[in-house]
């Protein structure tokens, strides 16, 4: 795991997991029901899939608590176990995965717009955060993993939450772009050169982007994260945008596709490759394989 | 600049006291109610919907913009109940059972409102009984639900069920949006409309009011 963390923080390829939300529901998750309580009352479920996720290949394990901050649990009144369900959900990961792969924190919106858009003062998002991710890092987190963020003002008081309890833990910053006309922007009206600088500014390691586009925008996402930053790149891309297909929901891009292209994100020096909507475990082998012949070409020569 | 272009003006900078103090200026100057709201708020808010269809400009100012108009429309709303002018219509909103992702439903709301058009939002979670029961007691001819999960897609089906079950089918319409929702999908479910973005919703739902 030293070893995992090392290559993390010296910008050093790793292969992150894919989908989470997917996987739940395949073991059980009711639609409408909270992701994140499954934490205390399915430990075997979360085992399950980190198991296959660790068995496809990846380093980085991602914990189930993307919406694990007190505002949004407090959507399914389990505000008030913001921490137990936090903690719980490194504590049940760690026997199985041990030091094979880091443990990443996961944190995702609030689910409440900031003042003056919204209604809801920095302090109270900032509350909701610290409380989540100091459940995480006190349960033993390596890392922390700040996603699918449209706000960046939200990023950052996610960061600096992570960053009032360690100085020294990684944190990888995430946030979602849509392709305009004037280039990559959130809904927000975030481009990546400010998310770049502003994520940083906060106090992340790593930044990039997840969710909100297939592979070969992603490519184009993290070219322009490496025009503007000098931070390690993270890329946790969707397998493409869902289509209805008679009724079914699916997402297109098969493991073949996505690994093929994502040569091209090796090739920018992307240092976290990873799966986000629609991915699963056969999608990371898919990665798992393009990276282990990269290092063995760049090693062999 | 007429006071009208100007509470435009100071709807797109967000500024909404400015709004409220031109909306009571245009009231005592004794412009009509429908002149304000026309040329003034709804006009405004339209080319804030446009900007933010060209993408050049974002939620925030939208946002911004919408909680403006508000400020205007409280103004005016005594007014119109006075003299008997009806909103431009009513339109039930929601996100689907069993989904709790309503950023996209908002945005709809926002723009519904800027449109001059009642909003009722039901919020996170709506069944089909309570959609089509806010419907008919609010006497409202539009419903309109959002889903961001592929799971939740199933329970729209529901609320066009049930209004044909009851017997409503063309008195009141359905428009369904969001991520995973498609044209495709809205015909094969037999629902009225399909909006792709926020703005596009708007649109659609005028159409089915009959006030395009």
């Amino acid at each position: 795991m030293t070893d995992l963390l090392t290559k993390l923080r010296a910008g050093e390829l790793l292969l992150g997991d894919g989908a989470w939300g997917t996987m739940l529901m395949a073991r059980g998750l009711k639609p409408g029901a909270c992701p994140e309580n499954l934490n205390l009352t399915r430990p075997e479920a979360l085992r399950e899939i980190a198991a296959l996720y660790l068995e496809a290949g990846a380093e980085i394990i991602t914990t189930n608590t993307f919406g694990g901050s007190s505002l949004k649990l407090a959507d399914y009144s389990l505000g008030d176990r913001t921490e137990e369900i936090n903690s719980r959900a490194v504590e049940v990961l760690r026997p199985v995965i041990g030091d094979r792969a880091l443990i990443s924190g996961s944190v995702g919106p609030c689910g409440k717009l900031l003042l003056p858009y919204g209604d809801t003062a920095p302090e109270a998002i900032s509350d909701s955060f610290v409380r989540q991710i100091g459940a995480l890092i006190g349960a033993g987190a390596d890392m922390i993993c700040v996603e699918t963020m449209i706000d960046l003002s939200e990023a950052q008081l996610a960061i600096k939450a992570a960053r009032s309890f360690s100085t020294e833990i990684p944190i990888l910053a995430t946030m979602t772009f849509d392709a305009t006309p004037n280039g990559f922007f959130t809904i927000m009206g975030t481009s990546i050169e400010k998310a770049a600088a502003g994520l940083e500014e906060a106090g992340a390691d790593i930044v990039g982007s997840n969710c909100g586009n297939g592979i070969k925008k992603m490519v184009e996402i993290a070219r322009e994260f490496r025009r503007c930053s000098r931070l390690p790149i993270a890329i946790q891309s969707n397998a493409g945008l869902p289509e209805n297909r008679a009724g079914e929901v699916v997402y297109p891009e098969t493991p073949a596709f996505m690994a093929e292209a994502a040569g091209q994100l090796i090739d920018l020096g992307v240092a976290v490759i990873g799966g986000c909507c629609g991915t699963g475990p056969d999608h990371i082998r898919a990665l798992r394989g393009l990276i282990d012949a990269h290092r063995g070409g760049s090693i062999g020569g | 600049m007429d006071i009208l272009q100007e509470i435009g003006a100071s709807l797109r900078k967000g500024d909404d006291n400015r709004v409220a103090e031109l909306t009571r200026q245009a009231i005592d100057a004794g412009m009509g109610v429908g002149a304000i709201l026309d040329d003034g708020l709804i006009g405004g808010m339209n080319v804030v919907g446009d900007l933010f269809r060209r993408h050049e400009i974002f939620l925030p100012e939208v946002l911004l913009a919408a909680r403006a108009m508000q400020k205007g429309i409280d103004l005016l709303k005594p007014l119109m109940i006075e003299e008997g002018i009806p909103a431009v219509g009513k339109v039930v909103i929601g996100t689907a059972q069993g989904d709790l992702h309503d950023i996209g439903k908002n945005l709809v709301g926002i723009m519904l409102k800027g449109a001059g058009i009642e909003v009722i939002d039901l919020g996170n979670d709506v069944s089909a009984e309570r959609f089509v029961d806010t419907a008919v007691e609010a006497g409202a001819p539009v419903i309109g639900i959002s889903a961001l999960l592929t799971t939740t897609m199933s329970s729209m089906k529901g609320v066009v069920d049930l209004l044909r079950e009851r017997g409503l089918n063309g008195k009141i319409r359905t428009i369904i949006g969001g991520a995973p929702v498609s044209k495709d999908f809205a015909d094969e479910i037999g629902a009225d409309a399909y909006g792709y973005d926020a703005a596009n919703a708007v649109d659609q739902v005028k159409a089915l009011l009959g006030v395009a």
